[in-house]
């Protein structure tokens, strides 16, 4: 950070998140919602737009923009309808897209944050329904629709349900900025209404980001093109010191549109000049408006599964977990779950236990899992025969590693894998102990300043018994012989 | 009487009692229709040989005694705005030229199931947008009464073929009065059912919020035969009802009598063609005659009628046709970018009507015009209803003549779209509202021997009355005298 970093001034951010459904089916037609594909063959009538053809509701997708609504504290509309936003583009099949404009399904919620053990409320403007569309690929000249040489469309992606979350420009901080997105993002996981996958764009974050000083409104500047929860905050915070900066050598900020370049890690101006574009909304006339039933919310909000935050604050009141461990365990659905499964079948491990081996052993293999944390490829009863096993003395830490590691790799149990690869702990003091007379004997300098009091070399014969024991020696009751043997001889 | 000049319910009960072949039928429009179309010019696109396969498909069934659906063998033409799978259709426009839709429209898809073997598709103004079928990107569609006038418009060609003998059915769509109003001037009977009634799936969209399928026919029996078959809920179109459909065919013996009929004021006197007048007012004594209570009802609104459909049609439609951009089906201009290639397809692919309202509505949503025009176009919109709704207190149906004028000459109002827009004034105050209406042949004008018609308004989803009334007038005023085409053959 600058030491001429001017105190007054006060950043103000506001997020905007586009979010793809896991409905089955796309929002106004029959077609199927998936990634990627063959160009153009999750497409019907009704998403390419052919004449005559009209929207028809997915009734799913109105229930999952419904559940996040509530999730996010959000008034729900008793009546809510779809409006015309209108707009040539070669992806966009209509020519408009059928979006929410006065009327969204929810309003006024909001969402709290921790950012380093300070928390914070952002407040939610909205969270509406509306159609993705199509993807272009701009072919030729600077790729960008303009100057191509022609356009590629792939209209599977057209007609996916998407909601869109507007944040009120509470945040002020890219930390902040990034604990909502994460925060955000963990309600749709468990929520289960999304991949949220940002990489492959079911999970989007447009920024807006204005610095000034304090009472005063900053130019307002768009980021997109924001690809992970990282760039997120990097982006803002690069984007914060450029409006200082800017700002305290005198200058101005010009109202733009930026684009995050992840490689540069700089944004660039897209376009300045704030179109004022007219999208001509009007209500969309060929579907009804959304009346939810008052019972179909009350048994919606009944099914609402528990929430990140809830779940964190119920491991640390009744677990006794620390806030950091609660905070991993919760970071995903499915890392809690498995935790607390682990935990409902562990017969000798408390929660403690099993809490480190999924925060820490856990998390750094499953590192290296794409999707690891959304989806841990073991269950929670082989953990807790593994946790159990390390807990008995059947395992050394280590080896419940290299098993845990195994674990995920094979997706077999830990008892199953520990004997095939003859893992096991040997806490046999008769064998043991030739092991370390062996290795005594190979080392005689080693005995002597051991007895002598010379410390140094325990690491070393720890080492060699190990070796002689391929690992398996128990290293508490390897060390207790060493030390009755050499150190405190009875 | 030959097989083409008969009803479509003559044909149906000919066929279905093995009196006659469906492939006679066919053959028989089919040489009605290849004798009087270099006239008329009904039809964009002709399919006999489907028509033929339809008819064969019935005779076999006819032959093994296997149900029959109520228009089995029944020939028809249909609007060329209806989605047909695998026939091109076109909506008039040059921007579809080549367009062969993948699917069928749900009125489609029922009268097909019923049994009825397509003819062909015909002309209509270039997007239903018209009143005189002169907005056609193609051809001109003549009056079968007098080759020099317009059959009336959008549905003139769905309209002169049911007049000049070549398909006892066709079906049309109404947005203001598409239906309504070329069915008076062809003097055949149309009728636009309640929005919602008949589903929109198929339909080539002008104005969503107005838009409706209706047959046109040549008698009332048939117009209720006919909505039997393409009426109830469609679950590809949201805004169709869910009530169940009622038997009209059945309820057409109920009458007139005890029903209290009223003369919408607005719609009926000034603004309309003295002989029009005078025809419409011999009707209304046939109603009385018939035991109907007439009075007079005044609705202020109705008066508003035209600015308000000016304004949310063209709204509707400027977003309905920003689809045709020549990326995905239609006509494609190429240009040096994206952008241009859509400006230069559309330049190329509308004609100046549709131009004109793509501009009236995309004005009227404009940001800083949309509360002035649109919005406050929708809420007079209800206020016609609830004139509607006021009226239907006192009266079971509304009656007024059906369009100001009888036919006019062909380009007599080509060059002034305001005086044209005039000739739905009778028939958009029903399209806003959303309500059933239907117009039946009320004689010739003493003026020019054209025919008139009166316009039966009733209630939303209360076909049944105004089907009732409608069939009630038609018997007792007995059979009109056909068009001077109908006796080439
Ligand atoms: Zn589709």
């Amino acid at each position: 950070m600058s030491t001429t970093e001017a105190p007054d001034l006060v950043t103000t951010i506001g997020l905007e998140v586009h979010v793809e459904l896991k409905t089955s089916t796309k929002m106004f037609c029959g077609c199927p919602v998936g990634f990627g594909g063959e160009p153009n063959t999750r497409v019907c009538p009704v998403c390419l737009g052919h004449p005559g053809t009209l929207p028809t509701m997915n009734e799913k997708a109105v229930e999952y923009t419904t559940k996040i609504a509530m999730a996010l504290g959000c008034d729900i509309a008793p009546r809510s309808i779809f409006h015309r936003k209108n707009y040539f583009y070669p992806d966009m099949p209509k020519n408009y897209q059928i979006s929410q404009y006065d009327l969204p399904v929810g309003e006024r919620g909001s969402l709290e944050v921790e950012v380093d053990g300070e928390f914070y409320t952002v407040g939610i403007t909205r969270a509406h329904l509306e159609e993705d569309t199509g993807k272009s690929i701009h072919v030729g000249g600077g790729g960008r629709i303009h100057d191509a040489d022609y356009s590629l469309e792939d209209f599977n992606r057209a007609g996916t349900p998407l909601v869109e979350i507007v944040s009120e420009p509470d945040i002020t901080s890219p930390a902040i900025a990034r604990a909502y997105a994460t925060e955000l993002r963990a309600i749709l996981e468990y929520l289960g209404v999304s991949d949220v996958r940002m990489e492959e764009g079911s999970m989007r974050v447009d920024a807006n980001i204005s610095v000034a000083p304090p009472g005063e409104r900053g130019k307002k500047v768009e980021i997109k093109n924001m690809n992970s929860l990282r760039s997120v905050y990097r982006a803002l915070e690069y984007e914060e010191r450029r409006q200082r900066e800017v700002l305290r050598a005198g200058g101005t900020v010009t109202q733009s549109t930026r684009h995050w370049d992840e490689k540069a890690a700089k944004t660039k101006e897209l376009r300045t000049k704030e179109e004022a574009f007219d999208y001509r909304y009007f209500p969309e006339p060929d579907l009804v408006p959304l009346e939810p039933a008052v019972e179909w919310l009350r048994q919606l909000r009944e099914e609402q599964p528990e929430l990140p935050i809830e779940r964190a604050k119920r491991y640390e009141r009744k677990l006794g977990l620390t806030p950091y461990d609660a905070g991993v365990l919760r970071s995903t659905k499915a890392l809690g779950d498995l935790f607390e499964e682990a935990l409902a079948s562990a017969k000798k491990a408390d929660a403690k236990q099993v809490s480190n081996w999924v925060t820490n052993d856990l998390m750094s293999v499953l590192a290296a899992v794409p999707e690891g944390t959304k989806n841990p490829p073991l269950t929670g009863s082989n953990l807790a025969e593994l946790v159990d096993m390390v807990a008995e003395g059947a395992l050394s830490k280590s080896q419940g590693q290299q098993v845990l590691t195994k674990m995920v790799e094979t997706g077999l149990g830990a008892r199953e894998i520990a004997e095939e690869s003859g893992i096991k702990q040997v806490s046999d003091e008769g064998a043991l102990e030739e092991a370390i007379d062996a290795a005594l004997a190979a080392n005689p300098d080693v005995a002597e300043r051991l007895r002598s009091g010379d410390n140094k070399p325990f690491g070393f014969l720890m080492g060699e018994v190990m070796k002689a024991t391929k690992g398996q020696g128990n290293p508490k009751v390897v060390s207790g012989l060493i030390r009755r043997k050499l150190i405190h001889p009875d | 009487m030959q097989l083409w000049e008969r009803t479509a319910a003559d044909v149906a009960s000919l066929i279905a009692s093995k009196e006659v072949s469906a492939a006679e039928v066919t053959e028989s429009c089919i040489s009605r229709t290849n004798e009087v179309e270099g006239d008329v010019l009904s039809y964009l696109t002709l399919t006999p040989e489907a028509a033929r396969a339809k008819a064969a498909e019935v005779d076999s069934a006819v032959a093994a005694g296997d149900p029959l659906g109520p228009l089995a063998g029944v020939p028809m033409a249909l609007k060329d705005i209806i989605c047909t799978q695998g026939t091109r259709t076109t909506a008039a426009s040059k921007i579809l030229d080549n367009y062969i839709p993948p699917y069928s429209a749900t009125v489609a898809e029922r009268l097909y199931a019923a049994g009825g073997t397509m003819l062909g598709k015909t002309n209509l103004d270039e997007f239903a947008m018209g009143s005189s079928t002169e907005n056609s990107a193609y051809q001109i569609t003549k009056n079968p009464w007098d080759l020099e006038r317009v059959p009336g418009g959008s549905s003139g060609g769905s309209a002169s073929a049911v007049a000049a003998g070549q398909a006892p059915f066709s079906i049309g769509t109404d947005t203001g009065g598409s239906i309504r109003q070329p069915a008076a001037l062809c003097g055949v009977v149309g009728l636009k059912p309640t929005y919602g009634l008949v589903p929109r799936y198929g339909l080539i969209a002008f104005a969503s919020s107005l838009d409706q399928a209706g047959p046109i026919t040549r008698d009332v029996r048939d117009a209720a035969i006919v909505l039997q078959v393409i009426a109830g809920q469609d679950p590809r179109d949201s805004t169709s009802l869910p009530s169940p459909v009622p038997d009209y065919v059945g309820a057409l013996a109920k009458g007139i009598d005890g029903l209290r009929i009223g003369v919408v004021k607005e719609i009926s006197g000034e603004g309309v063609d003295p002989a029009v007048q005078a025809r419409f007012r011999e009707a209304v004594q046939l109603l009385e005659k018939l035991g109907a209570k007439i009075g007079e009802v005044s609705l202020s609104t109705f008066g508003f009628g035209i600015d308000i459909y000016y304004l949310i049609a063209p709204a509707e439609a400027s977003s309905n046709l920003a689809r045709f951009d020549g990326v995905r089906y239609g006509l494609r201009v190429d240009g040096p970018d994206v952008a241009t290639m859509n400006s230069l397809t559309r330049a190329a692919g509308f004609g100046p009507e549709v131009k004109r309202r793509i501009m009236l509505g995309t004005y009227s949503l404009s940001s800083g015009y949309y509360d002035a025009y649109y919005l406050k176009a929708q809420k007079a919109r209800t206020l016609i209803a609830r004139d509607f709704a006021r009226a239907y207190e006192e009266f079971d149906l509304l009656v007024s003549p059906t369009a100001p004028t009888t036919a006019f000459k062909l380009g007599e109002k080509t060059q002034d779209p305001l005086t044209m827009y005039l000739s739905d004034i009778c028939t958009v105050p029903s399209s806003l509202a959303g309500a059933a209406a239907i117009s039946v042949p009320a004689g010739l004008s003493s003026d020019d021997g054209l025919p008139v018609g009166i316009q039966f308004m009733a209630r939303p989803m209360d076909e049944t009355t105004m089907l009732s009334a409608a069939y009630a007038f038609e018997q007792e005023l007995g059979p009109l005298p056909k068009p001077p085409l109908w006796s080439t053959s």
